[in-house]
């Protein structure tokens, strides 16, 4: 399902309108413009293993064909905001799994996309960054991204209160309102 | 943020890594190129050598008088040029003198010059106008009735074979080069897939950023134009430097005939101009092919 999200599939049939569009007849050469739109926390993280931390960050910014001169100062300090300022120049393979997410986090909100989609975006940092990440995640949402985050970790998800949870269970959507974090009031009899 | 740009920058070219001799490509490339510019070099020397045997050869007949007797021979001599002289429709007559005769001989009978006794015909070199030569039977008949010894040659009766061999090799010489230029365009479509191959992780993460198909295409053409680069300027060298041994050779054996076969300045240019050609069309096979694949993915 989050694959269909960040356009990495496309259906055979149904559909999906994603910033009021349909993305499912919508012609291949305009989905480049709608992929820069949405920012990506891949579970493997998928950084290019011969990028830098900076490059790999910078990415989506040089994709947009932000000129160098203008990035450098931003990828810095998102590198610096997760706690990675001094690893710039590390390549993926020399940082640890949870340098890895963040780079990929930091790469996934640098270009402050309008939907952000996290598959288990704190599954390898350590409780405190995990905060710092739900926080980042949070702000986003208030300057107006959509945050999708996939997890299992319930308790992390409902720290953030205005956040709603569905619960996907074997690709069916067992409580589309929200019932999750607001369950029903037993009746005793 | 500036949207839609298509171009990625400098810094962005590191985004394949580099290492542009690692693959064999450049070196299948250098290979194709060095056959190429020696079938374009033999193509382009068999054209020279067919233009310049067309030149001699059009329309110029040789009179040989073939009389034993040297005062009888000198007299039709003289009469066949008096005779032809006259004629209309005749550019050119001109008898060929002892020495020049001594030195068409020189391979056959030595440097001692000839024998007042060695019954050697009279030639007589004669360019006629087109329109002359179609009626060479008229001709024939003028210079009989002037000298009953004499024989006309029609030059390129003679030499038809051999312009038919020139001919038939050059173009065999031309088809040889379409061939490498067929086999270069495989190499790079062959080249430019397993290229994809490698590197698919990280086209799909472009992709998933935003990357269009041209802006990954553009990669992938630049990489490729370097080795295409590298390949094409190996193999013109080497097949200079071979082009260079063999005229040497060739001018070292004196032939006319081989001599007329060397290169000019603008076919050397056309030569040089193959490895630049060779990029273009690297470029060009590569930015189709990595098109078409990506235009497979999502």
């Amino acid at each position: 399902m989050l694959k269909l999200l960040y356009l990495a599939q496309r259906p055979s049939r149904g559909l999906i309108k994603l910033f009021n569009e349909d993305i499912v007849t919508m012609p291949r050469r305009r989905l480049p413009g709608f992929r820069r739109r949405i920012g990506v926390v891949f579970q493997e993280f998928r950084l290019v293993p011969h990028l830098s931390a900076f490059d790999n960050v910078a990415l989506p910014l040089r994709v947009a064909g932000v000129e160098e001169r203008d990035l450098e100062t931003p990828v810095n300090e998102m590198l610096s905001w997760v706690g990675l300022g001094h690893r710039s120049t590390a390549r993926p393979a020399t940082l640890s799994g949870g340098e890895q997410q963040r780079v990929a986090i930091a790469r996934a909100v640098i270009a402050r996309p309008e939907l952000l989609v996290a598959d288990e975006p704190t599954g390898n940092v350590d409780p405190e960054m995990a905060k710092r990440l739900l926080h980042l995640f949070d702000s986003l949402n208030k300057l107006g991204t959509t945050v999708v985050v996939a997890t299992h970790d319930l308790h992390l998800i409902s720290r953030i209160n205005r956040a709603e949870m569905l619960r996907l269970d074997r690709g069916q959507l067992l409580d589309p309102t929200g019932a999750l974090r607001h369950p029903p009031r037993r009746t005793e009899m | 943020m500036k949207g839609g740009i298509r171009k990625f920058g400098a810094a962005d070219r590191r985004l394949l890594p580099e290492g542009r001799l690692s693959g064999p490509m450049p070196w299948v490339i250098a290979i194709m190129m060095f056959l190429t510019v020696l079938a374009a070099a033999a193509g382009l020397g068999l054209g020279s050598a067919a233009s310049s045997l067309d030149a001699d050869l059009a329309n110029r007949v040789t009179i040989q008088i073939v009389e034993p007797n040297p005062d009888l021979r000198q007299t039709q001599a003289a009469a066949v040029v008096r005779a032809l002289r006259q004629q209309p429709g005749i550019e050119r007559v001109r008898q060929i003198d002892a020495s020049e005769m001594e030195e068409l001989l020189e391979p056959w009978i030595g440097a001692g010059g000839l024998e007042a006794d060695l019954p050697i015909p009279t030639m007589i070199d004669v360019d006629l106008q087109p329109e002359t030569y179609e009626r060479l039977g008229a001709l024939k008949a003028k210079v009989a009735a002037a000298a009953p010894s004499a024989r006309v040659d029609d030059n390129a009766q003679w030499l038809a074979p051999l312009a038919k061999l020139i001919t038939s090799l050059k173009w065999l010489a031309a088809a040889l080069v379409l061939l490498m230029i067929g086999a270069t365009a495989a190499t790079v479509v062959l080249a430019a897939r397993a290229s994809l191959d490698t590197h698919r992780s990280t086209i799909e993460v472009l992709h998933l950023m935003g990357a269009t198909d041209l802006q990954v295409a553009r990669l992938f053409q630049r990489r490729i134009a370097l080795d295409a680069l590298f390949g094409g300027i190996v193999g013109l060298v080497a097949a200079s430097l071979v082009l260079l041994v063999i005229g040497n050779r060739v001018g070292a054996l004196g032939s006319d005939l081989l001599g007329s076969a060397g290169l000019p300045p603008l076919s050397w240019l056309i030569l040089f101009t193959l490895p630049v050609a060779g990029v273009l069309l690297a470029m060009l096979v590569a930015r189709a092919t990595i098109l078409r694949a990506l235009g497979r993915l999502l």
